[in-house]
């Protein structure tokens, strides 16, 4: 009794170290620490139920050791080989794991106290009165499928959001005929089979029954995410992030433990404060992300899309943007997503340290919804050590484009679209927009003239202070790098 | 009776989530991200509190399975976090010299 309480406190001193280590993750100083914090209380909270498992049960350390150590291994070398443009894939997958781990802590816990232990197709009645579980049959039951349910769509939408982060799966959307009545089907009778299977059913029917609740959820999770644009991921996959920890609140209450409830509940309210906070950077209303197709209309219908539609684009050859920039004083770069799939952030930042070498003012703005994920862009210049002073929030840089004499658009299109403030007809009207527009001069390094994620025509390649700069931005701007080297 | 006090500590747990991350700057989103992530890799208590269940090997193979993915999510998560935090705090040094 004396070590169920003792780890019962240390379950609390790990609860204090998740709040503490959130708490710290959203200052920059802090930040590390705070992530440290996070994983000491983790690996208390591992360690106390190895060493004293609430209610004494006895472990098979066979199934301990191997799992660990497959995980780890697995997981550490996942994270140590992932490249920096590739941690919202990873992020998304690691996510999905979490989930899908949440759901087989649910079905194991139902296949070792109702089916196993009454040899299955034998078992006498429904697993909700079989047990009086810590918190009450019921309680159990309906922990069990809502469990199975958020961990698997979880699941199976990380994986759909990993595909089409990482353009194995197509990003654009997907559009299923029926799909709304579809996602009602799934979500519907997957829980209606989970409910009466934990409830109504016996033996193996329960079984079967708590099965099909998983395969609809998989189903779920795949339906849904189907017809979101891959752009819209980073809010998918904050979302399932949210999911991932109201899973495991929930498998908390399979197993009446009050560390998982806790720890799964901050991580599901933070996860869905983040997503918000995503929504509103784009104008959008997280509704309006989930139900999909957004940009669908415009690129598919040719009406958005191809070169066509401009008719007095200027262009800039590496050469010539060198020239520009060099009689600049004062620069800004926007990055974008093209950045990231370029992997141009080094040759971004040589280029910036050259100009500065020259005596130029460099600045980096930094959209909050630039790239695949909030703070992608971030991530990225800190990568390549751009000096976190030079990146400047929207609000706080906005005001400064008219005074600049050249901005330097990497891989961006729709954060920098001017329709958005200017044609309130426009299907990004409202969104907020780094005002490239106003300076002197833009280069704009992109491949095409395709339309960005919006799938909507950007005037500002017409502008008459704008050069487009066709390439592959790394290689455009090393030779701009080399040119400037050598006047 | 005891159900009451979870779901009051659940309810609790929410609105600290909430106020916890209200203001946080767009930098650490990602980092903030990941990191809650791996948190909720809490689960790996839950797959370690089923390798209890020895007999049958289906229940040793989804106690192996829970165990090892919610390992995988906690483990590359935290590892995935401070390999981010790190570039930010490398450049802090950087500025020194």
């Amino acid at each position: 009794m004396a070590g169920f309480q003792i780890s019962g406190l240390l379950y609390l001193v790990a609860t204090f170290l998740f709040i503490l280590g959130i708490k710290r993750l959203s200052k920059v100083r802090t930040a590390r620490s705070g992530n440290q914090l996070a994983a000491v209380g983790m690996l208390l909270a591992v360690l106390v139920t190895l060493v004293s498992p609430e209610g004494g049960i006895e472990l098979s350390w066979t199934t301990v050791i191997i799992g660990l150590a497959l995980g780890g291994a697995v997981g550490g070398t996942m994270a140590k080989r992932v490249e920096m443009t590739g941690m919202p894939e990873m992020v998304a997958l690691l996510n999905g794991f979490g989930g899908l781990a949440s759901t087989v802590v649910a079905l194991a816990e139902f296949w070792g106290r109702f089916a196993a232990p009454q040899g299955g197709l034998l078992a006498p009645s429904s697993p909700a009165d079989i047990l009086a579980e810590p918190l009450g049959g019921e309680v159990w039951a309906v922990a069990i499928v809502l469990s199975v349910l958020i961990g698997t769509v979880t699941f199976t939408g990380s994986l759909m959001a990993m595909g089409k982060l990482s353009g194995k799966l197509s990003g654009n959307p997907v559009l299923l005929p029926g799909r709304h009545a579809l996602t009602a089907v799934l979500l519907l009778g997957g829980i209606a089979a989970g409910l009466f299977g934990v409830f109504g059913a016996e033996g193996s029917t329960a079984t079967t029954l708590v099965l099909t609740l998983c395969v609809a959820a998989a189903a779920f999770g795949v339906v849904s995410v189907l017809p979101i644009g891959g752009a819209d991921m980073p809010v998918v996959v904050s979302l399932l992030n949210s999911y991932s920890g109201l899973a495991a609140s929930m498998a908390g209450f399979v197993i009446g433990n009050s560390l998982l409830i806790v720890a799964g509940a901050l991580v599901g309210a933070s996860g869905l404060i983040l997503t918000m906070v995503m929504c509103k950077a784009m104008n959008r209303s997280l509704g309006n992300v989930l139900v999909g197709g957004f940009g669908d209309t415009g690129a598919s219908s040719g009406g958005g899309g191809g070169a066509d539609e401009y008719t007095s684009v200027k262009s800039a050859g590496p050469e010539e943007s060198a020239m520009i920039l060099e009689s600049a004083t004062s620069v800004i770069f926007i990055p974008g997503y093209g950045m990231a799939v370029a992997q141009a952030q080094h040759v971004v930042k040589e280029l910036g340290e050259e100009l500065e070498r020259r005596g130029c003012e460099v600045r980096y703005a930094i959209h909050p919804v630039a790239g695949r994920m909030p703070g992608h862009m971030n991530v990225l210049l800190a990568e390549s050590d751009v000096p976190y002073e030079q990146l400047w929030e929207l609000e706080r840089i906005n005001g400064d484009f008219k005074t600049t004499d050249v901005t330097v658009i990497v891989g961006a299109n729709d954060v920098v679209n001017p329709e958005a403030i200017e044609n309130p007809q426009s299907p990004i009207a409202g969104m907020p927009i780094l005002n490239a527009h106003e300076s002197g001069t833009v280069l704009m390094i992109k491949r095409s003239l395709s339309p960005g994620y919006a799938g909507i025509k950007n005037p500002l390649f017409e502008r008459d202070n704008t050069y487009m700069c066709f390439g592959d931005g790394k290689a455009f701007l090393q030779e701009v790098v080399t040119e400037l080297k050598e006047s | 009776m005891i159900f009451l006090l979870m779901l009051f500590v659940f309810m609790l747990a929410i609105a600290v989530g909430n106020e916890l991350i209200s203001k946080v700057p767009p930098t650490l989103h990602t980092p903030l991200m990941s990191g809650a992530n791996a948190i909720s890799g809490i689960t790996i208590v839950g797959a370690l509190m089923c390798a209890q269940f020895t007999d049958g090997i289906m229940s040793q193979v989804l106690g192996v399975l829970a165990i090892a993915l919610a390992t995988i999510n906690v483990v590359g998560g935290f590892l995935v976090t401070d390999r981010m935090l790190s570039m930010f705090a490398s450049k802090k040094k950087g500025k020194g010299k």
